[in-house]
């Protein structure tokens, strides 16, 4: 399986996500300039953390009109699984491919830390691997993660599901003491409306080797793994 | 002409950075100030003929680059005479 690590200028954790797939999951993967207008026969695309084009004007605003941002779409219209992580879920949000808009964390403070997550959903992409309600410890980086959408909004992403990450405690309580950022309903991650578009705060891709504090985000990458090899099955009847 | 684009948080969403901004200002002792509301500013330079057909392109560029609707409302200002204030 191939995946396409797209890189904008100010993406940072494009290294990270590409070790994590190539080196620990042993899988195939390239880095794509956003340039580019081919994710060059990709099975996945991980749009990375970072600070994609300084972060000027807004978070992920500017990245929105990166040449290679049409083909992701397309690629994510098709049903094609994309990921985004961090910064890479600002695009998205701001791409509209996923609802809602980010704004500075409730603390005004840039929290780099280790947090609780909850799987709510698994029927993505992007959770398949993962038990229904398992927790993961996976690390923040973000100074703009409050995650915002108006009320009806968010009834309608609990309604459809589309809430397939929250904030919560070691074991699983969503409070308010879980959450870093003010983010409503503690939404950590969303997927779309298809499920195959996810966009998630936490860095999975850096939480894939015991030796540097937790494996719990490889199952998010695994997940990938599984969920690709499903649809060629399908595919192949 | 100049258009003058005021982008702030719609009053809905929770401004963390005005909120600071006040209370900071409180601490100084200027209790008279109730709410402090944090936003952005842009002058856009337009090549016009008309007021309102500046107001129609900086309302576009708001719309669709300048304010995230999701979050943001925008104003917006134009003002005629800023090539000639400019020159001064």
């Amino acid at each position: 399986m191939k995946f396409a690590v797209v890189v904008f200028p100010g993406s940072n954790c494009d290294h990270d996500a590409y070790h994590a797939v190539k080196h620990v999951l042993g899988q195939d993967a390239a880095f794509v300039w956003h340039k580019e207008t081919s994710l060059g026969g990709a099975d996945a695309v991980i749009l990375p953390g970072g600070f994609a084009h300084g972060d000027y004007l807004r978070t992920g605003a500017i990245a929105r009109f990166s040449p290679i941002m049409q083909e992701v779409r397309r690629f994510a219209e098709a049903g094609g699984p994309v990921l985004g992580i961090c910064n890479g879920f600002q695009v998205l949000l701001e791409a509209g491919l996923l609802p809602g808009a980010m704004l500075r964390n409730r603390s005004l403070q840039y929290q780099c830390e280790h947090v609780f997550v909850k799987v709510e959903q698994t029927d993505t992409p992007f959770t398949v691997a993962c038990r229904p309600g398992q927790v993961l410890k996976i690390p923040i980086a973000h100074g703009e993660g409050n995650y915002y959408a108006e009320p009806d909004v968010v009834e309608r992403l609990e309604q459809t599901r589309q809430v397939i990450f929250r904030y919560t405690t070691a074991d699983g309580a969503v409070t308010a003491e879980a959450n870093p950022n003010g983010s409503v309903h503690n939404i950590a991650g969303l997927c779309s409306e298809a499920r195959n578009v996810v966009g998630l705060m936490p860095h999975p891709e850096r939480a894939c080797e015991l030796a540097i504090g937790s494996a719990d985000g490889l199952a998010v990458l695994e997940s990938a793994v599984k969920s690709v090899s499903q649809r060629a099955v399908a595919a192949a009847r | 002409m100049r258009a003058r684009v005021f982008v702030t948080l719609k009053p809905s969403v929770f401004d963390p950075q005005g909120t600071t901004v006040a209370e900071a200002l409180h601490t100084l002792g200027y209790a008279a100030v109730k709410d402090v509301r944090q936003g952005k500013y842009f002058e856009l330079e337009i090549d016009a003929r008309t007021a309102d057909e500046a107001r129609r392109i900086a309302a576009e560029a708001a719309e669709k680059l300048l304010a995230n609707p999701v979050i943001e409302s925008y104003r917006i200002e134009i003002d005629t005479n800023a090539a000639e204030v400019a020159a001064r």
